[in-house]
């Protein structure tokens, strides 16, 4: 299979991902200096934070066009640092 | 996608693609532990730990990230060139990702010596510690990343990079986007929260 064949997948809106991270880390910093309760900031910015992740991964680096098995690849050391994360802040609440 | 003298394995992928990709799979765990250890630390000394905006230079860390941001869009366009095969834009994307790399390494340079500068090191307290170790460990991945660039740069004003070959740009992309979903993360956790 040469590389032109591979590559059948429409290419994404690079630009559109550009923009959507620029705004949201822009949006981050606002939200970050905002009154609102330390927790709900918390959650959002994480939140946030998993969004540009998740663009960057799936149109940046073309996850979104690969084959399943790099998926797995990928999922499963997320899936146990996720699981990792939640055991250690379950210990703790955030203050 | 692999150039034709890719040795392809029964599931179909690039054995260079799914290489980087494991490659990657270890870093997630390497940085996995390294902010699990910053959690720990931190809500275990909750009392004593500072409200990053206070010591950290939050703008200036800012601009860092739409520096790093950029530098990931350039990356792309150049990839999307040479997949057209425009050769030239392939070189202007890998020299913008080049120079973009090093800004934000000089920039957090410059930010290590101001908060050195203002007391604030890695045996200063908790926080330093963590801070510095996060970032530095995110920074060396930087600076592996740009001296990587650099090669494929040379390459492609050598102009190796054809439409049918251009695993080495898609191979550094992937490394270098993953650097920049890490500092995603890091300046989240480290500046903002």
């Amino acid at each position: 299979m040469s590389e032109a064949e591979a590559t059948t997948h429409k290419q994404p809106n690079y630009a559109g991902v550009f923009w959507s991270l620029l705004i949201l880390t822009i949006f981050e910093i606002i939200m970050a200096n905002s009154p609102f309760p330390k927790f709900v900031i918390v959650l959002l910015l994480v939140f946030l934070a998993i969004i540009k992740a998740s663009l960057v991964a799936l149109f940046y680096m073309h996850l979104k066009f690969e084959k399943f098995f790099i998926y797995i690849i990928v999922l499963f050391p997320l899936l146990l640092a996720v699981i990792l994360t939640v055991i250690v802040l379950s210990d703790r609440s955030i203050s | 996608m692999q150039s034709s003298t890719a040795p392809i394995g029964r599931l179909g992928i690039d054995s260079r693609k799914l290489a980087i990709w494991l490659f990657l799979a270890s870093e997630i765990m390497f940085f996995t532990g390294l902010i699990g250890s910053y959690i720990v630390l931190r809500f275990a000394n909750l009392e004593v730990w500072p409200v990053p905006s206070t010591v950290l230079n939050i703008p200036l860390t800012g601009i860092n990230t739409f520096i790093l941001i950029c530098s990931s869009a350039t990356l792309v366009l150049g990839l999307a060139s040479v997949q057209k095969g425009y050769k030239e834009g392939l070189q202007v994307g890998m020299f913008l990702t080049v120079l973009l790399g090093s800004i934000f390494l000089a920039i957090q340079m410059h930010e290590y010596h101001l908060l050195v500068e203002e007391g604030f090191t890695i045996s200063s307290s908790i926080f330093g510690s963590c801070f510095f170790t996060l970032t530095g460990f995110h920074g060396a991945h930087v600076f592996a990343g740009v001296i990587w660039l650099i090669v494929i740069l040379i390459k492609s004003l050598r102009g190796k990079y054809t439409p049918e070959d251009f695993a080495g740009v898609e191979l550094v992309g992937l490394y270098w986007h993953f650097v920049d979903l890490v500092w995603i993360i890091l300046f989240t956790i480290l500046y903002l929260v």
